[in-house]
């Protein structure tokens, strides 16, 4: 189990899958709550361009990715602004495009072949190389800034837009900056967890968390917390059974999700049943215990 | 602002939906320290009025000026407090009641944390509403009139100069409304502003200065204090104690009232 941290590949992809678990809960919160929870999806398509771009400028492809991802967010943030009538086939040509992009830049790129994006895809221990890291820890440090020191703006904006905007914030500035930090999140993952699971990895944590949590913070802490178990756990496991790390770490969280799913029910009889005792039975909280009941 | 500024201006106010014209030159003035109430039946474009007001609405002809600014040039709007008519306040995610009350601070705040102030203010706006106990339960497990009583807190939190409320005692109880309307008389009384947009007047009959009534997207009446005066001293469900006045007037909003 501790031999693993001999290895320096390990280290690095551990500490990736560290960065991961807390960024991309923390974006894919603001998502689920603007119930844009497929946007990640989106992304990690655009960035299959921006990865391919890399290849063909013989650079590294995390910056390019993420140069990419960030204009395809933006793009589709556009596209909700303006984009009133058939929103949903502007963003499938982007999801399209992106996908086709890569796969053709990638063959035009001296040496280059579809399977050189399969790590992409899916997700890579050995893949993650020290220039690699140094890009992953800046890229989560920028995300983590904006996600927890702006928590209240952006929770304002992803729940009520009309009312953020009254109250003088800069909605279109902050829904731009979360276009490009999601972005940047599917870029930081894409080494462990692939850009075909990450969107996975930004939802499933909430999506869990959300059934046990009365309030927005206890969601996120409860969510990042999940992000962090399965992306260590994911990983550790796939070092030793030789799978791939992202399979992994999705699978686990979906079997987090169904066990959380599973306790909370019961969870939610008894803390009706103590609401109850403390209000002494009054039709309010009895009301409360009734809708509490009824999974959701 | 200067003193004699009115707080809202809307001078031959013309706005469209879609390619559909909702307002069709609608004058509106709000003076500190009065309550205007807007009516009108469903569809008169009370709602597109009052969003126009706080700038969700572009206007396509006419003028709008808050606090004596064109809304080109207002930045003041902390000193806004605004409840939308429906509820578009539930997102995906759990939010509690003191969550969703702490985002009428950001008006106040921008991009800062809040502080100690901030929270005071919150926990004074849940009180006003009675609804201090339930700050850390989830708002999706609150009635529909509870809810709308944590939109109006929301709005009280930020401690506005204007008060903006689209339908505020839809699903509001009785007991509710009566405190709400103790919120606006405090409220005007300390130099305020609110602009409501109310199908019944009920128990905030008393604190209303003036009542705009729209239809088809036009002001058809605006009511003086001294024909209100009557209707103030006989609201409906004071009926019972003193008969109404013989030529107290009626103010149909709608087809059902
Ligand atoms: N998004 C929209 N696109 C086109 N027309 C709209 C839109 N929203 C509202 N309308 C129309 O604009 C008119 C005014 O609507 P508005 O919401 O201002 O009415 P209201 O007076 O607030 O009604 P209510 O009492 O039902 O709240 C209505 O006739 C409505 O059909
Ligand atoms: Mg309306």
């Amino acid at each position: 189990m501790i031999e693993m941290l001999d290895y320096a590949f390990m280290q690095r992809a551990l500490l990736a899958a560290l960065l991961v678990g807390i960024a991309a809960p923390a974006v894919g919160i603001y998502l689920v709550q603007r119930r844009q929870a497929i946007m990640g999806d989106g992304i990690g398509h655009v960035a299959m361009t921006g990865v391919a771009v890399g290849f063909l400028m013989n650079g590294n492809p995390v910056w390019s990715a993420v140069l990419v991802a960030a204009a395809g967010a933006v793009a589709m943030e556009l596209v909700r602004w303006y984009g009133k009538t058939r929103g949903d086939i502007a963003l499938a040509l982007l999801f399209y495009g992106g996908m086709a992009g890569g796969v053709m830049l990638i063959n035009l790129a001296p040496g280059g072949s579809t399977a050189k994006l399969l790590p992409f895809l899916f997700g890579s221990l050995t893949t993650v190389s020290p220039s690699d890291i140094t890009a992953i820890v800046l890229l989560s440090a920028f995300v983590l800034a904006v996600c927890l020191g702006l928590r209240r703006q952006l929770f304002a904006v992803c729940q009520d837009e009309e009312f953020a905007r009254v109250t003088g914030l800069p909605v279109r500035l902050l829904n731009l900056l979360l276009a490009i930090t999601a972005a940047v999140t599917v870029t930081v993952a894409m080494r462990v967890v692939g850009l075909l699971l990450i969107s996975a990895l930004m939802v499933i944590p909430v999506a869990a968390a959300q059934q046990v949590a009365k309030g927005f913070a206890t969601t996120l802490a409860l969510a990042v917390g999940i992000g962090v178990a399965v992306g260590l756990a994911g990983t550790t496991v796939s070092y030793h059974a030789d799978v791939p790390p992202g399979a992994t770490i999705v699978l686990l969280a979906i079997g987090v999700f169904a066990v959380v799913t599973a306790l909370s029910l019961p969870l939610a009889r008894r803390r009706a049943a103590l609401a109850e005792r403390r209000t002494g039975g009054d039709p309010d909280a009895r009301a409360r215990r009734e809708d509490a009941s009824v999974p959701s | 602002m200067k003193v004699e500024d009115p707080v809202i201006a809307l001078r031959g106010a013309t706005a469209s939906l879609g390619a559909r014209p909702v307002l069709r030159g609608v004058d509106l003035t709000v003076e500190a320290g009065e309550t205007v109430a807007l009516l009108g039946e469903n569809g008169s474009g009370k709602s597109t009025a009052v969003r126009a007001v706080i700038g969700q609405v572009a206007l396509t002809g006419g003028s709008l000026e808050l606090f004596g600014s064109p809304l080109r040039r207002f930045r003041h709007w902390r000193r806004v407090g605004y409840v939308p008519q429906r509820s578009t306040a539930t997102g995906g995610v759990p939010a509690t009641v003191g969550e969703v009350v702490s985002s009428g601070r950001l008006a106040r705040r921008g991009l800062r944390p809040l502080g100690r102030a901030d929270r005071a203010a919150v926990a004074h706006a849940l009180e006003q509403v009675g609804l201090a106990d339930r700050a850390g339960d989830s708002v999706e497990e609150l009635s529909g009139g509870q809810h709308q009583r944590v939109l109006i807190a929301r709005a009280l939190a930020g401690e506005p100069d204007l008060l903006i409320m689209d339908e505020p005692l839809a699903g509001v109880d009785v007991g509710s409304q009566r405190v709400l309307a103790d919120v606006l008389r405090a409220h005007t009384a300390a130099g305020g502003a609110a602009l409501l947009v109310l199908h019944e007047l009920g128990p905030l009959a008393p604190v209303i200065s003036r009542t705009v009534v729209l239809r088809g997207g036009r002001v058809e009446t605006v009511d003086d204090p001294e024909r209100l005066h009557d209707l103030a001293c006989h609201p409906p469900d004071a009926a019972e104690q003193e008969p109404a006045a013989p030529h107290a007037p009626k103010i149909e909003t709608g087809l059902l009232t």
